[in-house]
């Protein structure tokens, strides 16, 4: 029996799910988070250090308390319930919509951390040169930060889409466990271990492990090679 | 027509350590040495002219206010070429995408007042690497495409930062004849630092003293090199660079004969040049000594009319004497290093019709 | 007489340790039990009654019911284990965990339709109305008080109706934050858990609509030899401990 057939259509939702969802906040990550490390590393404010570390928070704090409070942000007393309130409905929790915005959060400082280190390893050196080349600060920062920091860009997406299909605690607890929506992989595992279907456990937690490490050596591959190239 | 108000600078403020207040204008032509110690505010000077960095003050460029209480153009917006110490090529382009960023990608076509491309490739020997990744080229050549980059953004000045300070001797050699050949060939006006006496001494019209965050003089060059006030002619290598051209060539010794003003020299020279070319000629003060008499019989070759123009005392035991060339002295200024002793003995005196000989004159192409 | 005094207070010293290695094991046993979540607050009171009553030390570790057991099955410490199901404690014994014949039924959880509103939850015409976007119900495959509240629901009749406004917590105390951050505007959740709150609207689901919630323990053969274990396990049944048991909004096996 082949690993295909033994994998009920339940568990292909929850995988499907799980790449849509890393997916999509890769790509929202990408569009939210340079800016940010385009900030945090350019600016001279004082309290930049400040953000920088709101931003790491949720690398030190257990998804537990993001997960609680993601769970009254998003709930009817918080903005995520008047955004809800939009189209009739009263929580972002249990939502896919809302999934999203937890991955979000909880992955940000997987891509701007690269991201930003990318910016300052950059230097002030080469947007300069391109200032006195009458390259608008725009231009700059297209055809100059960005090329120049696509290792910081490829790393942040790898770890980010990585994390947030490996991540587990938010979704616990603002996911709701509902079937194609909310059902993610790593909740769908602790599910079968905790009902002592090992068989399919396994099969999906030996999955995870062997995509987070081709995910790994395929991310330190790469930078080596540009690395490399960039020499 | 160009003035020496074409470019004008003065900025005023506290910059790390120091205060920096420094004021100059400059011709919009020729090549203008900024020239002092490391840390005297010289790339700040050029930082500010490019807006990279804002000091109070004003900038003023060929009739272009860049900066003043008003007003502050943001660098892009100022027709600048600025070469780095470091030539800082953008490693994710070839040679020629670096050389025409600044015309994204295209090769303008031929125009009066612009720097056409086929012209700065010349200029510079790039042809052969326009395909290369900055990464596979040498020192000099990474500098040159620099320089290139730089012209090929039009600007009304060039900015260069010590460009050469990077470069091992043997490439610096390579690359300042290209330097020269720019002087040459195109109207724009540069901004030269440097802390090294021998490239202002080969390359500059203009010179710019600073030192410590202010500007003590500046002017032509020769006028600053040979003025007594100011610590450049009391150094030990103090010299003078004078602007020739070649009169003929000695075919049987070897000897270029080059006229400059109020003297001929006899200097060797490798090769054959044509009639009419400009060379800078450097004479080092301690290089010449003073006769009273013409000698009848010296083994040296340029032993040249001139007269005293002015003396200052360097030590208890050394002098620096201004030389005016020529019989009435009219001509152009050479420095030389003598003893009191000799002085006294000679009886010498401002306005003094003496020989003056020169025991080396080094050659510098132009 | 300053080395008098030394040699005096190094003797009484040595007294000192030796009693304390005397009395330690006899007087103070001890014996780590593994909890599940819900009874935790039950089980804290419960323990320090123990200790004041019989000198021996009950050391708790809180989880959910089926971490515990995966711990147990891997050679974890615990002794003794109050399980959320009886499901559990049956299969320790038959597995070998647990000591044959030793497992009964300590408590029993009573479910609850609860509300942070305060007049959301009425009676069972709340749920057959329907009239709200979700509910919260602990996951039914891992957690007995879901598996009662999907009986509850079916045996109303309406647990097809319902069956796509209901949001899984991965235990009953996600399912009570559910419902407490009003994320879903009702749930299902423990009486237990509503000990000491009188906030919002609730209606206790009658006994007969699910299959009694029955929370098992069992002596683990780790314990088998310990006097502190298995005292323990007696002192849950004392009346001392069913009144904390009750106290805290569970049901007890009446004739025992």
């Amino acid at each position: 029996m082949s690993i295909v057939q033994a994998l009920s259509p339940e568990i292909w939702t929850a995988v499907r799910l799980t790449i849509e969802l890393a997916a999509l906040t890769t790509a929202i990550l990408l569009v939210v988070g340079t800016p940010v490390a385009w900030w945090l590393a350019r600016s001279r404010a004082w309290w930049k250090e400040a953000v920088a570390a709101i931003v790491a928070l949720p690398l030190v704090l257990p998804p537990t308390v993001l997960g609680f409070y993601l769970l009254v942000t998003l709930g009817p007393s918080g903005p995520g319930g008047a955004l809800a309130g939009l189209w009739g409905a009263r929580t972002l929790a249990f939502t896919f919509e809302g999934l999203v915005i937890g991955s979000v959060v909880y992955s940000l400082p997987f891509v701007v951390q690269p991201i930003r280190n990318a910016f300052e390893a950059m230097g002030d050196r080469p947007l300069e040169v391109a200032a006195t080349l009458r390259a608008s600060p725009a231009r700059a920062f297209w055809t100059v930060a960005v090329p120049l920091a696509r290792p910081g860009f490829l790393t942040g997406a790898v770890l980010g889409f990585a994390h947030t299909v490996g991540e587990f605690g938010v979704v616990l607890m603002i996911g709701g466990n509902v079937p194609g929506e909310t059902k993610v992989l790593s909740v769908a595992i602790y599910d079968f271990v905790e009902t002592l279907r090992w068989r399919e456990a396994n099969i999906l937690a030996g999955g995870m492990v062997v995509f987070a490490f081709a995910v790994i050596l395929a991310m330190t591959l790469i930078e080596k090679r540009m690395r490399r190239a960039g020499e | 027509m160009s003035s020496r108000a074409d470019i004008e600078v003065a900025f005023k403020g506290q910059l790390g350590g120091f205060p920096l207040d420094a004021r100059f204008a400059a011709p919009g032509h020729g090549i203008t040495a900024l020239f002092g110690p490391s840390g005297c505010g010289k790339t700040s000077v050029l930082r500010c002219i490019a807006g990279l960095q804002r000091l109070n003050g004003t900038c003023r460029v060929g009739g272009e206010i860049w900066q003043d209480e008003n007003t502050f153009l943001p660098p892009h917006k100022r027709r600048v070429g600025y070469v780095f110490q470091e030539a800082s090529l953008f490693p994710h382009m070839s040679v020629r995408s670096n050389l025409l960023y600044s015309s994204h990608g295209k090769v303008l076509p031929p125009a009066e007042g612009r720097v056409g491309f086929d012209e700065v490739i010349d200029l510079l020997g790039l042809e052969h690497l326009m395909a290369r990744a900055p990464q596979h080229l040498s020192g000099g050549e990474r500098q040159r495409v620099a320089i290139g980059r730089a012209l090929l953004s039009q600007p009304r000045l060039l900015l260069m930062d010590e460009p050469l300070s990077a470069l091992d001797r043997q490439t610096r050699d390579e690359i300042l004849p290209f330097l020269e050949r720019l002087h040459e060939a195109l109207a724009i006006p540069v901004l030269y630092v440097t802390h090294d006496l021998f490239e202002v001494e080969r390359l500059a019209d203009e010179l710019v003293l600073m030192r410590a965050g202010g500007v003590i003089a500046s002017g032509p060059l020769g006028a600053i090199q040979s003025d007594t006030s100011l610590p450049l002619a009391l150094q030990r290598e103090a010299a003078v660079s004078l602007d020739a051209v070649v009169k003929g060539f000695d075919e049987q010794y070897g000897l270029l004969k080059l006229d400059v003003l109020g003297a001929v020299f006899l200097v060797p020279g490798r090769q054959r040049l044509e009639a009419g070319t400009r060379l800078r000629l450097r004479v080092g003060a301690g290089d010449v000594s003073i006769a009273l008499e013409k000698p009848a019989a010296t083994s040296i070759l340029n032993v040249l009319p001139a007269r005293i123009r002015s003396a200052r005392t360097v030590d208890e035991r050394e002098m620096i004497l201004v030389l005016g060339l020529g019989e009435d002295g009219a001509g152009d200024g050479l420095l030389a290093r003598i003893t009191r002793r000799s002085w006294d003995v000679l009886g010498l005196s401002e306005g003094t019709a003496i020989h003056a000989q020169v025991k080396s004159a080094s050659l510098a192409s132009r | 007489m300053l080395m008098e005094t030394r040699v005096r207070w190094g003797v009484a010293g040595a007294v000192m340790v030796v009693c304390a290695a005397l009395a330690g094991p006899a007087a103070a046993g001890e014996t780590n039990v593994a909890v599940a979540a819900n009874f935790t607050e039950a089980a804290k009171e419960i323990a320090t009654l123990f200790s004041a009553e019989t000198e021996h030390q009950a050391v708790l570790s809180f989880g959910s019911t089926g971490q515990l057991y995966t711990q147990i099955t891997q050679d974890a410490p615990f002794e003794v284990f109050l399980a959320a199901d009886d499901d559990r404690p049956a299969k320790a014994i038959a597995e070998g965990y647990g000591v044959e014949g030793s497992s009964f039924t300590y408590a029993i959880g009573k479910l609850v339709l609860w509300s942070s509103e305060a007049d959301l939850v009425k009676d069972q015409e709340t749920l057959k109305a329907g009239d709200f976007q979700k509910i919260a119900v602990a996951n039914p495959e891992t957690a007995p008080y879901g598996t009662a509240a999907v009986e509850a629901m079916k045996a109303l009749g309406v647990y097809d109706a319902l069956k796509n406004k209901i949001v899984q917590g991965n235990n009953i105390a996600q399912t009570y934050q559910f419902v407490e951050t009003a994320n879903a505007e009702l749930g299902f959740v423990a009486k237990a858990q509503l000990a000491g709150n009188e906030s919002g609207s609730r209606w206790e689901v009658p006994g007969d609509l699910y299959n009694p919630i029955k929370q098992d323990a069992v002596l683990l053969k780790k314990g088998e030899a310990n006097d502190a274990a298995r005292a323990f396990v007696a002192f849950l049944r004392s009346p001392a401990a069913l009144a904390v048991i009750e106290k805290y909004g569970y049901g007890v096996e009446s004739a025992n």
